[in-house]
């Protein structure tokens, strides 16, 4: 086995592993967006007009679209994120990390399920 | 760079009280990799305050992304309570992420020259992005557009 693949292989394990990589992925999305969002924020400063053109830009359905992929992660991230500290300060907690898991996605889609509605609603009525 | 090595062939370990732990990455012991660590871990804790309420607050509450136009952030930023919020949200966020990238770079990039280039291209975007909010946050002046 190649270093390469150890490094893959981390975890070694199911659930954990992609709750990590899910973890990975939600972070690189989020300081990306960060990155754009402080950018269109700053626009504030030429005036209620050019603002209001940012703004207008975003309001179409594929942005809405990624807006809520962007909730979405960021949920994911802060209660995963709950879970690994858990672990980490709590050893006992490493004993059942896979129900934590668990617990983690349970949390996640019932507190998306309406956030889901509220802004897929917001983006049919939009079209 | 020696709290990396070695540590993949670890699979389960036993703590001091007996406790199988799972293989997970390894607690830096020492060091600058250590306060990292628990800079992660204490930002995290506060950015989940901090980013939630703010995802909360601008896309999920009170009609949303929908309401949000400049007299709702002029009028917002009108309280400095607000400006303090997203100030420290921007930092945080900053940092945490920034870091964050970091590592995962540490993971995936191999070659130093790539991981070196990779890494001051990030600390360059970051502390850019990091200035141009903080002017943002703390000079964005309300009257200057009345009735203008």
């Amino acid at each position: 086995m190649s270093k390469r693949d150890e490094v893959g292989r981390l975890y070694n394990g199911k659930t954990g592993q992609w709750m990590w990589v899910a973890h990975r992925l939600t972070g690189v999305a989020i300081i990306l967006f960060l990155f754009a969002h402080v950018v269109d924020t700053a626009v504030i400063g030429w005036g209620p007009e050019a603002y209001n053109r940012v703004m207008e830009a975003y309001a179409n359905p594929i942005v809405r679209t990624l807006e809520l992929v962007l909730v979405a992660a960021v949920l994911f991230h802060a209660i995963n994120g709950v879970k690994i500290m858990l672990i980490d300060f709590w050893p006992r907690a490493a004993l059942i990390h896979k129900k934590l898991s668990l617990a983690t996605i349970i949390i996640f889609v019932v507190v998306m399920a309406p956030i889901t509605l509220l802004i897929g609603k917001s983006i049919i009525e939009s079209i | 760079m020696s709290a990396e090595s070695g540590s993949t062939s670890q699979r389960a370990t036993l703590d001091k009280r007996g406790i199988t732990t799972p293989s997970v990455r390894p607690r830096p012991s020492q060091g600058f990799e250590l306060w990292w660590w628990l800079f992660m871990r204490i930002s995290g804790l506060l950015l989940l305050f901090l980013a939630v309420g703010h995802v909360l607050i601008m896309h999920v509450l009170d009609g949303g992304i929908e309401r949000v136009d400049y007299e709702f952030v002029a009028s917002r930023w009108q309280m400095p309570f607000w400006r303090t919020w997203d100030w420290l949200l921007l930092s945080l966020a900053l940092v945490h992420g920034t870091n964050g990238l970091r590592v995962i770079i540490q993971d995936y990039v191999r070659k130093p020259q790539a991981r070196f280039l990779l890494n001051w291209f990030f600390y360059i975007v970051t502390f850019i992005i990091f200035a141009l909010g903080t002017v943002v946050v703390f000079t964005f002046d309300y009257s200057k557009y009345l009735g203008g």
